[in-house]
């Protein structure tokens, strides 16, 4: 006990290195990355050096949580520095803008702050071994030390975001880990998955980016309310505050916050970026897209539990939102036939079960979903990231070794640029023919080539799909139990049939994907990959098994975890609520075997439920047309009005008229007229040229002293002597 | 009129009459010569002074080593005298009226607004005495061990300067 | 005891000797040799006032006037030689390219 007292006290002020360990890390790379990658072992070093700095931050999230639960849970404000002080708030109105760097170590953060470290930790190692493949897939090695970078500041960024003891510092840190996302869904900004030019990527990233931007502006404007309202940013005056506040004031507060939720979490109406995010390198989608960045809204929520607790109304629309979009996107993911499509609608349906969570106020249970899921949803997007190498492995195999025509570009050539492949996509003159290693439908039997991939894959299948005793389970029931006990009905029908879909459509993925017969011929000599791959996911398949043990019902232990920072109450556990999406997760499983599993998709076969659902799969398999219609209703008439905007305002009215006519000819006359003939060669140049004149007659003059002679000048040095000689007399 | 006094006037009356000589000479021999009998006699006045130290160095460094350099320089050159050609006319005039404005001011500045003497109280211990060279040594080696240092690197320079500048360059005519 | 007057106001006569002698004189070796004059002029002002002081300072800064001087005056000597190899002439009157 003198041991735990002696080093609880000292951890809280490690704090800070949870930002400035990536940081570091980033720095290192940044300054010796070019210089390490230069020798043989520079991938390796870089990667470790990523890898070491994330570590450090998991190692000091480890000791703060420690340190926060031998303080008895409650922890600690860590100050760092003083970000900008305006006003004084001792004197006159009382009104001062206070924003210090200070980190919030308690329960709540640190449960964030060891998710992102640990199972950043987890995805660094992963990616040295993915991008070493990957770079040379896409014949551009110098991007590696990029990626690492980009990476460490990341998780810097998602530091400053969990630590945050303010508003205005989550939001540094909210901006911060929207940059990185930006930066890294475009990491191959200037080729597409095969390597090909395109701009697809980059546009992925820019819809990414601009489409967060529209949720920030609403988490801006809650700010603002905030800072008008309660003159501060902090956590707990605003806290303390609202609790005498008009409530009108708080939906107002709580719902724009949601919309900022809403953008960064992927919830309707604003999740339509997180799909086209996958074009990012695979551990990005699993780092930032599903497991740590996408949840920052849940953490906002959970962590504003004290303003959405005052208003029943918000929390009623949060919950309804993210009910809906748990189902939304639970249909679209049964008719991807992209691998990481199917698991980016699934992560923007878990994401609303977490939302949902959050908003009936069931805050642990949307945390511990939130956990769990950020295990079971690295390994299925790691994996899947496996799957890939495999595929794009045997495809390489394939057009070295000549066992069939290679159907894409040769990959053979080495540094070939953009252009010089473009080129080759038109000389081999089938475009319609390249091979989509993410292609569910060019895989089949993968189960036989890739052992370990599969398993791994299969446990996080069934922890997602919410099987006993996986850590899926757990967190969705309680989720569910949540909702039919706190009898928001609506809600807890819509995240049932939410279950139902993920089951089936996670089923419908594994029998197409490691069942039946190779559809493709790479898929038949795929290979499996390299432990430095393969071990990261075994942690976390490990992790998605026994998960569920944080919190299991009668224990409660994360409730008690987390009951020092927010307000929970214990969930308990319901046996008809489990006993209902066991049996219907069993049921789609089953169902998905029938459909997909007992006959083996053909090469070349359409679904098997397009003929049965007709118009309902179509919708399905097109999303609904949501970015049809964003883009028929927004991005048309944005157009629209930009160009009616550019030809005719700018360019007619403001360019040829007011430009052209009113200040370019009034210009002209002041500057020829007025300016030029009377000021300047008037007035200006006959003083300019005077004064010109005058130099050079007092200069001819003055020549004459310059006679040359030294003696002469050393009479000059005697004269100016005297005379100064003389004043110091006469003074 | 003490006997330091009548010592005193004899003495600045051969520097200035030395220096004048210098001055007038033609010959530019014969001015080396006066200039040597000049600081012999402010090498005496250094000694009346109470700096022996001082006195032997103006003897060797001045009178001996640096005008003996004078001397040879005036001999190798060959060039006593210089043929009378009038540049500067106003120069002579002009110069002598300054000297004697600067002389008129520093006489008047020193003898009507300096302190008087008695004001100046000297301290207890007085430098006149055998163990004033010793101190000379410390302060020159402690206090002054910087300066004492750069200055022999002038010496040095000096020299890697002289040398440079009268050395014949490989293939000139004399 | 001689009061301290008397050398301040030789050491300015001996200056202004000196100074006379490098305005007045063509030869540039005698123009050298006014500088030595007025330096010891300068040098028995210090001397003088160490005396009147009862401080080394003024005799220490001597030592290194003398010092220099020895400097100065191999390097003075060799550019006057230097120059008189190429101008054949002393005369400082003869040395004004630098006329403007």
């Amino acid at each position: 006990m003198l041991l735990s007292e002696s080093i609880s006290t000292n951890f809280f002020s490690l704090a800070p290195w949870l930002v400035f360990a990536p940081v570091l890390g980033l720095l290192v790379n940044v300054i010796f990355g070019g210089w390490f990658l230069k020798r043989a072992w520079g991938e390796t070093a870089v990667g470790t050096v990523a890898s070491l700095a994330s570590g450090a931050a998991f190692v000091v999230s480890a000791l703060l949580a420690w340190s926060v639960y031998a303080s008895g849970g409650h922890g600690e404000s860590v100050f760092l520095a003083q970000w900008m002080h305006i006003g004084d708030p001792s004197t006159g109105s009382g009104q001062a803008l206070i924003l210090d760097w200070t980190f919030r170590v308690d329960s709540l953060s640190t449960t964030m702050m060891l998710v992102v470290s640990g199972v950043g930790t987890l995805i660094h190692i992963y990616a040295i071994g993915y991008m070493h493949e990957d770079v040379r897939f896409k014949k551009d090695e110098k991007r590696y030390q990029r990626f690492f970078v980009f990476l460490n500041l990341f998780i810097a960024a998602m530091m400053i975001l969990v630590s945050g003891d303010s508003y205005l510092m989550l939001f540094v840190g909210w901006e911060g880990v929207g940059l990185c996302s930006f930066l890294l869904i475009g990491f191959w900004y200037d080729m597409d998955t095969l390597g090909r030019s395109s701009w697809a990527n980059s546009n992925a990233a820019k819809k990414a980016f601009i489409t967060n931007r529209i949720g920030d502006l609403g988490f801006l404007i809650a700010g603002f309310l905030m800072f008008w309202a309660f003159k501060s940013f902090d956590f707990d005056t605003v806290f303390t505050a609202a609790e005498s506040a008009s409530p009108e004031l708080i939906v107002l507060i709580t719902l724009f916050m949601l919309v900022g939720v809403a953008g960064k979490s992927a919830q309707i109406p604003l999740y339509v970026w997180l799909p086209d995010a996958m074009a990012g390198p695979t551990p990005v989608s699993a780092l930032i897209h599903a497991a740590t960045m996408v949840t920052a809204g849940v953490y906002l929520i959970s962590r504003s539990a004290p303003l959405y607790t005052l208003v029943p109304e918000a929390q009623y629309v949060v919950a309804m939102t993210g009910a809906a979009t748990a189902l939304f996107a639970a249909t679209i993911a049964v008719g991807q036939y992209d691998i990481k499509k199917v698991l980016a609608y699934s992560t923007i349906s878990q994401l609303g079960f977490m939302v949902a969570a959050v908003g009936m106020g069931a805050f642990v249970a949307g945390m511990f979903h939130l956990v769990t899921h950020a295990f079971f949803k690295a390994l299925l997007f790691l994996s899947a990231g496996s799957v890939i190498l495999g595929l794009e492995r045997g495809h390489h195999h394939l057009a070295h070794h000549g066992h069939g025509t290679p159907k894409s570009p040769d990959f053979g050539h080495a540094g070939a640029k953009s252009d010089a492949r473009s080129q080759e996509t038109l000389d081999s003159g089938h475009p319609e023919e390249v091979f989509d290693p993410g292609d569910m439908r060019n895989m089949g039997g993968l189960r036989k080539t890739m052992p370990v991939t599969f398993w791994l894959y299969l446990i996080g299948t069934l922890a997602l799909a919410g099987i006993f005793p996986f850590a899926g389970f757990w967190s969705k029931d309680e989720i569910l139990a949540d909702a039919f006990r706190e009898g928001y009905t609506g809600v807890y029908w819509l995240l049932t049939i939410a279950a139902f879909f993920t089951a089936f459509y996670m089923g419908r993925q594994i029998w197409m994907v490691f069942f039946g017969e190779p559809r493709h011929e790479a898929a038949a000599h795929a290979e499996e990959s390299k432990p430095v791959i393969t071990v990261p996911l075994m942690v976390l398949a490990f992790l998605s098994i026994v998960g569920g043990a944080l919190n299991l019902p009668g224990l409660h232990t994360f409730t008690e975890w987390l009951e020092h920072t927010i307000e929970v109450h214990a969930g308990e556990f319901v046996m008809s609520v489990a006993l209902i999406s066991t049996a219907l997760a069993l049921a789609a499983i089953v169902i998905s075997w029938l459909i997909y599993g007992r006959n083996p998709l053909k090469a070349g076969q359409p679904d098997p439920l397009k003929k049965p659902l007709g118009l309902l799969f179509t919708g399905m398999e097109n999303k609904w047309f949501v970015d049809e219609g964003y883009k028929a209703v927004f991005l048309d008439n944005y157009v629209r009005i930009s160009k009616f905007l550019a030809d005719v305002i700018d360019w007619r009215f403001w360019h040829d008229w007011f430009h052209e006519k009113v200040i370019a000819g009034a210009y002209n006359w002041l500057s020829n007229v007025a300016l030029n003939e009377y000021a300047d060669q008037k007035g200006i140049d006959a003083f300019a040229n005077g004064l010109g004149e005058w130099t050079k007659e007092v200069s001819a003059s003055l020549r004459r002293i310059q006679n040359g002679f030294v003696r002469s000048y050393a009479l000059s040095v005697l004269l100016g002597v005297v005379l100064i000689l003389g004043y110091l007399l006469l003074k | 009129m003490t006997v330091d006094l009548i010592l005193f006037l004899i003495l600045a009356l051969v520097a200035v009459a030395t220096a004048a000589g210098m001055l007038f000479s033609r010959n530019a021999v014969y001015s080396a010569l006066f200039l040597v009998l000049n600081f012999a006699s402010i090498a005496v006045f250094y000694l009346l002074l109470g700096a022996p130290f001082i006195a032997m160095a103006q003897i060797t460094v001045y009178a001996g080593a640096i005008m003996v350099l004078f001397l040879f320089v005036i001999m190798l050159l060959g060039a006593e005298q210089l043929a009378p050609i009038k540049v500067l006319p106003w120069q002579r005039p002009l110069a002598i009226g300054l000297a004697a404005v600067l002389v008129a001011e520093t006489a008047y500045l020193l003898i009507l607004r300096a302190k008087p003497a008695a004001d100046i109280i000297p301290p207890a211990e007085t430098v006149n005495t055998l163990g004033e060279l010793q101190r000379l040594g410390m302060a020159l080696f402690n206090q002054y061990l910087l300066p004492f240092e750069v200055t022999s690197i002038l010496l040095l320079v000096a020299m890697v300067g002289a040398i440079v500048l009268t050395k014949r360059e490989k293939g000139e005519r004399e | 005891m001689v009061p301290e007057i008397y050398y301040l106001v030789l050491s300015a006569i001996l200056f202004t000797m000196g100074a006379l002698g490098v305005l007045a004189r063509r030869n540039a070796l005698i123009i050298f040799m006014s500088v030595e004059l007025m330096l010891n002029a300068a040098n028995l002002a210090f001397v003088s006032f160490a005396n009147t002081y009862q401080q080394l300072n003024g005799q220490i800064i001597v030592f290194f006037v003398i010092a220099v001087a020895a400097a100065e005056v191999a390097v003075g000597l060799a550019l006057i030689v230097a120059i008189f190899k190429s101008k054949h002439s002393i005369d400082v009157d003869q040395m004004s390219s630098l006329k403007g």
